[in-house]
């Protein structure tokens, strides 16, 4: 069987900076993996490269059965890959509704569409208090929300979700983590780059550990959660 | 005349000189909106659908003022195709000229639309000469107020002033609608706001800049072509100026703000129409300036725009 995701030998680049020395992974049908690291160690680097905003150098990213390294980053979503990047790229000075509506841009089917919005403020009421709100004048934490529900709002076959906790309390972290696990039961496969190892770790199936630029370590996420080198590093223990 | 009509001469000719201003100012804003390029070459654009248009009536035998169901289609017709060409234009200038320097430093770009100007320009000379050209009165004139209201006033506002109205506010109405409402506005302006955000959205960015460059360039277009209707003169260098105001009046309003451009040319309008009377037409450019220096040095961002400008 083929992978849902499967990127091989990838490696990408900022003009001279080689960012992504060889990375290989796959996510199957169903699956939440995580990738862990920490700072710079090119997991954003890594999703925009499936995403198609940065074509890699050398290597393949293979959708299911199709290659689509190379393809424009529009052409990738139009594909199946939605993605809430780092940062959340929320567009300001459009309402909450026209951005979950962007979400939808490659769709024509409205009725799909108008369940797939009812879905999103059911993961997300909130959302739709604010439904006719500026998108810039959320909080960091209803701008995540926002990031994820726009992404759903694709019905994508896979779901790249970019630090979604970063920058949010405790409680809404917990709540990010919550939907993450739910959405991933009703089927969505899911590739969550994460800092925040430990909860990511809780969350998903498998997991990855990246190091300035290479896989060093991959594999089921509970043998993860115990590995002394995972601990260590990550974990935050000594 | 008396000081009253005087104003109220100059409110109206501030208006109709606005709303021709404030279509081209579209097209500075909307393009700056979504790749950042101040486009030189826009106000050529004008100048194309002041030159294509009265080719168009050539084209079909018009010498004269045109009536009834004649006036009606063939002044549709030309409207549209002048709008198509001049839209067509303006994608292909983008093609040629930016597109390959998408990645560019910004610079370079509007060096290219420095120059893209010159050489439209220079074709217009070397198509319709250098010297002023006629554009015959092929909309019928009529003293609205004294022969349809009977009313006795000096102030004038003719057919061919309504006819300006008619068309800008209709057009402005129009795109307003298509920005805010249509799933392909609402898509240019998150790809001004986000490219890369619009991208992952599964919006080809490429194709939402064309279409803008299409509409700015359409507006421009027709603005050529009701001024030609309107003020029946001009010369190849006529863009030159209008792209001046124009440009002033988008930087006014808040550049890359669509509300702002339209409101941006009503004002410069007015102000063109004020100094033109009360100072002397040869202080217009002069003062027009002038608000241009002061709006950048003490409110960049314009009326409307919120802090975009500090990108630049
Ligand atoms: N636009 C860019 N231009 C140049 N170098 C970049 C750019 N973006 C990232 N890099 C470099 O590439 C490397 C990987 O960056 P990346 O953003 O993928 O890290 P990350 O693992 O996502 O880190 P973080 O946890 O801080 O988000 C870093 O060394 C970074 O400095
Ligand atoms: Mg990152």
């Amino acid at each position: 069987m083929s992978h849902m995701l499967e990127l091989e030998n990838v490696h990408s680049f900022y003009g001279h900076i080689h960012a992504l020395k060889g990375v290989s992974l796959h996510v199957d049908e169903g699956e939440i993996v995580t990738l862990i690291g920490s700072n710079g160690a090119g997991k954003s680097t890594t999703i925009r490269t499936i995403s198609g905003l940065l074509n890699p150098r050398r290597g393949t990213v293979i959708l299911e059965d199709q290659r689509i390294d190379g393809l424009p980053a529009h052409q990738v979503a139009g594909l199946g890959v939605g993605q809430a990047p780092e940062g959340r790229w929320i567009f300001p000075k459009l309402t909450v509704l026209e951005n979950l509506e962007m979400g939808a841009f490659s769709r024509n089917d409205s009725d799909g569409i108008a369940d797939d919005l009812a879905y999103a403020f059911d993961l997300f009421p909130r959302l739709k208090e604010r439904i006719h709100q500026q998108g810039g004048t959320l909080s960091g934490g209803e701008q995540q929300m926002l990031a994820i529900g726009r992404a759903l709002m694709a019905r994508p076959r896979l779901l790249l979700l970019d630090e979604p906790s970063m920058g949010l309390a405790p409680m809404l972290v917990e709540l990010i983590f919550e939907t993450v696990t739910n959405i991933n039961r009703q089927g969505m496969t899911i590739l969550l780059v994460e800092q925040n190892a430990l909860m990511a770790l809780q969350v998903a199936h498998r997991g990855y550990v990246l190091q300035t630029g290479e896989i060093v370590l991959g594999g089921d996420a509970k043998e993860l959660q115990t590995n002394e080198q995972v601990r260590k590093a990550y974990l935050g223990e000594e | 005349m008396s000081p009253t009509e005087v104003l109220i001469q100059q409110l109206l000719n501030g208006l109709t000189i606005g709303a021709y201003l404030a279509l081209i100012a579209l097209g500075y804003t909307m393009v700056y909106g979504i790749i950042e390029l101040i486009n030189f070459a826009h106000g050529d654009l004008f100048t194309f659908g002041f030159l294509i248009s009265l080719s168009l009536f050539r084209l079909y035998g018009a010498t004269g003022t045109l009536v009834g169901f004649e006036l009606v289609w063939l002044f549709t017709t030309v409207l549209l195709l002048t709008m198509l060409l001049t839209g067509i234009l303006n994608v292909v200038i983008d093609r040629i000229a930016y597109k390959p320097l998408r990645k560019a430093p910004r610079l370079a770009p509007l060096i290219t639309a420095v120059g893209m100007s010159f050489a439209l320009e220079n074709i217009f000379a070397n198509w319709y000469g250098s010297s002023q050209i006629n554009y015959p009165d092929f909309f019928p004139r009529v003293d609205i107020l004294r022969e349809w209201f009977q009313m006795d006033t000096f102030v004038l506002f003719t057919t061919q002033d309504l006819l300006l109205v008619g068309v800008t506010i209709p057009l402005m109405i129009g795109l307003r609608y298509f920005v805010q409402r249509t799933k392909l506005g609402k898509a240019m302006r998150a790809s001004a706001q986000n490219a890369n955000a619009a991208a992952i959205m599964g919006i080809n960015v490429e194709r939402v800049i064309m279409t803008t460059f299409f509409i700015g360039g359409a507006l421009a277009g027709a603005a050529g072509m009701i001024f030609g209707n309107f003020l029946h003169t001009g010369r190849y260098l006529m863009g030159f100026d209008a792209g001046l105001f124009a440009f002033t009046a988008a930087v006014f309003g808040g550049i890359g703000n669509i509300t702002g451009a339209m409101l941006g040319g009503l004002i410069i309008g007015l102000i063109k129409a004020f100094s033109d009377q009360y100072l002397a037409a040869q202080w217009t450019r002069a003062v027009i300036f002038a608000i241009l220096i002061l709006v950048l040095v003490f409110r960049p961002q314009g009326l409307l725009g919120q802090g975009e400008a500090e990108k630049a």
